[in-house]
């Protein structure tokens, strides 16, 4: 009985009931988000991960831009035919450079988690453009203007150090080579590219829309889609490692 | 205060302020149109500048045009209720709704007939997607907020609403907010986050306006008439506070310019999912059900003439709703890289959230109590009541899929689309129609224009929501089970083309669904426009006899 007529506390006083929400609502918010900044086994130590070329970046941004995310997940879950459909499931440390995360939560198309090295260029381009011409069943829409639109390098390097001051460990070898970089993975011929494979390892250098000039958004998406998923080596990956 | 003629008529600090303010800020916004880096943030800044200028025009006028004195907070004894900046949200409510609702259906057809994107930068599915959301959650059933909590908070605190200007900056700055968000969407620009896509200066914008917000309605608490708050603001103020902190919590972002629209979280990989979700799923839980409660426990009280039927059931409700949402984000993550632990904690809390649910429906529908029979009479009460109805069924099936064994079949199908349009459609869509049909003719002193249109309303609408549900559920449960298909030799017995076409007549079900509902939502602007420009004056208390439905 008392128990109610103390509640009036809160009825009669707006600032303590205020101060009643907060209180309450912070419970939740704090023990499940905190412990994930510096508990180790959140985030575990994985070999080859690194931060994206600046192409890979630009291709990033796109899919962003584009909502992709809307209609394809990446986070492969640990159920026996997910892996089996699509690879391994997917690692917390495979998406640490991500600002923001791009998991999903629907699959109106497949998980493209480790859609890297699985279709050509070539399909790539074809399915893009226009992706009935080679998946008469899809839904997806077509991005046309992707191949007619080039990348503008003028701010890539700004990118790169936005996403550093995040917490995204570019150098500043990376950042100051980022227009050249951005240039030199779309031709294998330009003398940068063996560079730019030291600074980014495993990254792809080819033309990937198979147009000759400068990189478009065309070539900047598919080099992110190629290198999804296939920075880390799961033939020497030690699932027992980190066991504690 | 109001010795009327000896008052000479002199500017307010508000009035002043904000005239400069915006005077600022239109200079600004024109240097950023100026020096912008992309024509997407040119255009928004070239937006708000006019904006600002209109809003100092019009600030400026509306000062020449008032008397001296400004409005009396009471008249003859009684609060004089400030009621403009209402209307303003409640006739954006409706606008934005049938964009909403429209945007919706066009995205549904995409589906079902791919054509429709028209290939396109700017009307491709994964543009469309945001604005439909964003319409529907924050520009209808934002502005509904806005609109009946502050007609509430009068009411129940039987005082005039805070603040001059300070109502108006809210309903028109938070509508301008909506405005850079869409058309931001329509260019590309998103932060990819869902139900926070808007990018950086968008979240400025709409964290003045939301901080302004909680200002008006706490000062209206605070200069309160009644000793009691009533239990409405709760749910409101809980709504507002908890809104802010989650705006603030999930969008921390560094722009790569000032004069730029790109910018890039702060948060990132899995701690960005975390932080994601929790906003996420509580901008259903206090955004779409806390404040939807709010409107629950004011407006079927009053349509029903019937107290809420437990006040100690009002308080547990209240805190164990508010204590128990927070934890439930994690449900959106099972079986992600997500640590387990956060996972099972999210899946906990998710089914303890039940019962606070539970107990918020029988507390909403029990209020009914003794004047069921209006039920057959008044389809305004109906629409709340089934609302309700929808709120207990989807507060049950949230719990359910929250259970991990559960969730490894239906997340990423179609059946969290159904979930969520069981939620969206049939509660927040229906108690904010009730609500708008109750408060339009208060707000206008009319009689409802009619209430067969609103039994038409009334009907197709809810069999459109059937049609949409029904056919999510199984396009939803059929897609998780074909991808989990094995032969008898142990293949993968789909490939998932094979669901994608399985879809295809579910989705033109669900589009069809979607076009009773949108038809629904006309019959209803239709039906409130006529109440607002031909419906009767509504005379004095009791002669306007409530017509019968049929």
């Amino acid at each position: 009985m008392s128990l109610w007529n103390r509640h009036k506390i809160f009825e009669k006083n707006s600032i303590i009931l205020i101060a009643g929400i907060l209180v309450v609502i912070a419970i939740g918010g704090l023990v499940e988000i905190m412990p994930l900044f510096y508990l180790k086994s959140t985030i575990e130590a994985v070999d080859g991960v690194r931060p994206y070329t600046p192409l890979e970046l630009a291709g990033r941004n796109i899919y962003v831009r584009e909502g992709c995310y809307l209609c394809h997940s990446q986070m492969i879950r640990p159920l026996r035919d997910e892996v089996e459909r699509y690879g391994h499931y997917s690692l917390a440390a495979e998406s640490m450079y991500d600002h923001p995360f791009q998991w999903g939560s629907k699959r109106t198309g497949p998980d493209l988690a480790r859609v890297g090295g699985k279709y050509s260029d070539d399909w790539h381009v074809t399915h893009l453009i226009n992706p009935r011409s080679i998946v008469p069943q899809s839904v997806m829409p077509g991005y046309p203007a992707l191949a007619k639109t080039e990348v503008d390098p003028s701010d890539i390097a700004a990118h790169l150090r936005t996403s550093r001051a995040v917490g995204v460990p570019y150098t500043d070898e990376q950042i100051a080579n980022a227009a050249a970089d951005l240039k030199a993975q779309t031709d294998p011929d330009n003398p940068g590219s063996d560079a730019l494979q030291k600074r980014y390892p495993k990254a792809l250098v080819r033309n990937f829309d198979g147009k000759p000039g400068n990189p478009t958004e065309l070539d900047a998406l598919i080099a992110y889609l190629q290198m999804l998923g296939t920075l880390v080596d799961f033939k020497l990956y030690n699932e027992k490692a980190n066991l504690r | 205060m109001t010795s009327p003629s000896s008052v000479s008529k002199s500017m307010t600090m508000g009035e002043a302020g904000l005239m400069s303010a915006f005077a600022v800020l239109a200079f600004v916004c024109f240097l950023g149109a100026a020096m912008g880096h992309d024509s997407a943030f040119s255009f928004h800044a070239a937006l708000a500048c006019s904006a600002s200028l209109s809003a100092v025009v019009m600030i400026g006028n509306r000062y020449l045009d008032r008397p001296a004195a400004l409005p009396a907070a009471e008249i003859g004894g009684r609060p004089n209720y400030y009621l403009g900046p209402i209307k303003f949200a409640s006739a954006m409510a409706m606008f934005w709704g049938i964009a909403g609702f429209t945007v919706g259906l066009i995205i549904a057809m995409q589906l079902a007939w791919p054509a429709l994107n028209f290939d396109l930068p700017w009307t491709t599915f994964g543009r469309l997607r945001p604005l439909h959301t964003s319409a529907v959650i924050f520009a209808f059933g934002g502005n509904v907020l806005i609109a009946s909590s502050f007609y509430v908070v009068q009411k129940t605190c039987r005082t005039r609403l805070a603040g001059d200007l300070a109502p108006w900056f809210v309903v028109v700055g938070y509508n301008f907010f909506i405005l850079i968000a869409g058309t931001g969407y329509l260019q590309g620009v998103t932060q990819s986050k869902e139900y926070a896509e808007p990018e950086w200066y968008a979240d400025l914008w709409l964290t003045i306006v939301w901080v302004t917000y909680l200002f008006v309605f706490l000062m209206t608490l605070v200069k309160r008439k009644e000793p009691h708050i009533f239990v409405a603001n709760w749910f409101y103020l809980a709504f507002i506070i908890t809104i802010a902190v989650l705006h603030l919590g999930n969008n921390p972002a560094l722009p790569v310019s000032f004069l730029g629209s790109k910018s890039y979280i702060v948060w990132g990989g899995v701690q960005d999912a975390m932080f994601q979700w929790w906003y996420g799923h509580n901008a259903v839980g206090f955004f779409l059900t806390a404040g939807f409660l709010a409107i629950m426990y004011y407006f079927i009280p009053k349509r029903a003439e019937r107290p809420v039927y437990s006040y100690r059931l009002s308080i547990i409700h209240f805190w164990a709703l508010i204590f128990l949402y927070i934890w439930a984000g994690p449900h959106h993550l099972h079986y992600t890289a997500l640590p387990d632990w956060a996972q099972t904690l999210g899946m906990t809390f998710s089914i303890m959230l039940w019962m606070p649910s539970w107990g918020g429906m029988i507390n909403g529908l029990m209020t009914l109590s003794g004047a069921w029979d209006k039920l057959r009479t008044d389809p305004v009460l109906r629409m709340m009541v089934v609302s309700v109805a929808f709120y207990g069924m989807s507060t049950f099936e949230g719990p359910m899929m929250a259970i991990k064994v559960v969730n490894s079949l239906s997340h990423y199908t179609d059946w969290t689309i159904g979930h969520v349009h069981s939620g969206a459609l049939g509660w927040v869509g229906f108690v904010s129609f009730g609500a708008l049909y109750c408060l339009i003719p208060w707000l206008w002193n009319r009689q409802l224009y009619s209430l067969k249109l609103v039994n038409w309303h009334f009907w197709i609408s809810t069999i459109g929501i059937v049609l949409y549900i029904s056919a999510m559920w199984v396009s939803g449960i059929l897609q998780g089970l074909m991808w989990r298909a094995y032969t008898s030799l142990g293949f993968l017995e789909y490939s998932f083309i094979e669901s994608v076409e399985a879809m295809h007549p579910f989705y033109i079900i669900r589009a069809a669904g979607g076009a009773l509902f949108l038809i629904g939502a006309l019959i209803m602007a239709v039906n409130l426009w006529m109440t607002v420009n031909a419906g009767k004056a509504n005379e004095t208390k009791g002669a306007g006899a409530v017509q019968p439905a049929e």
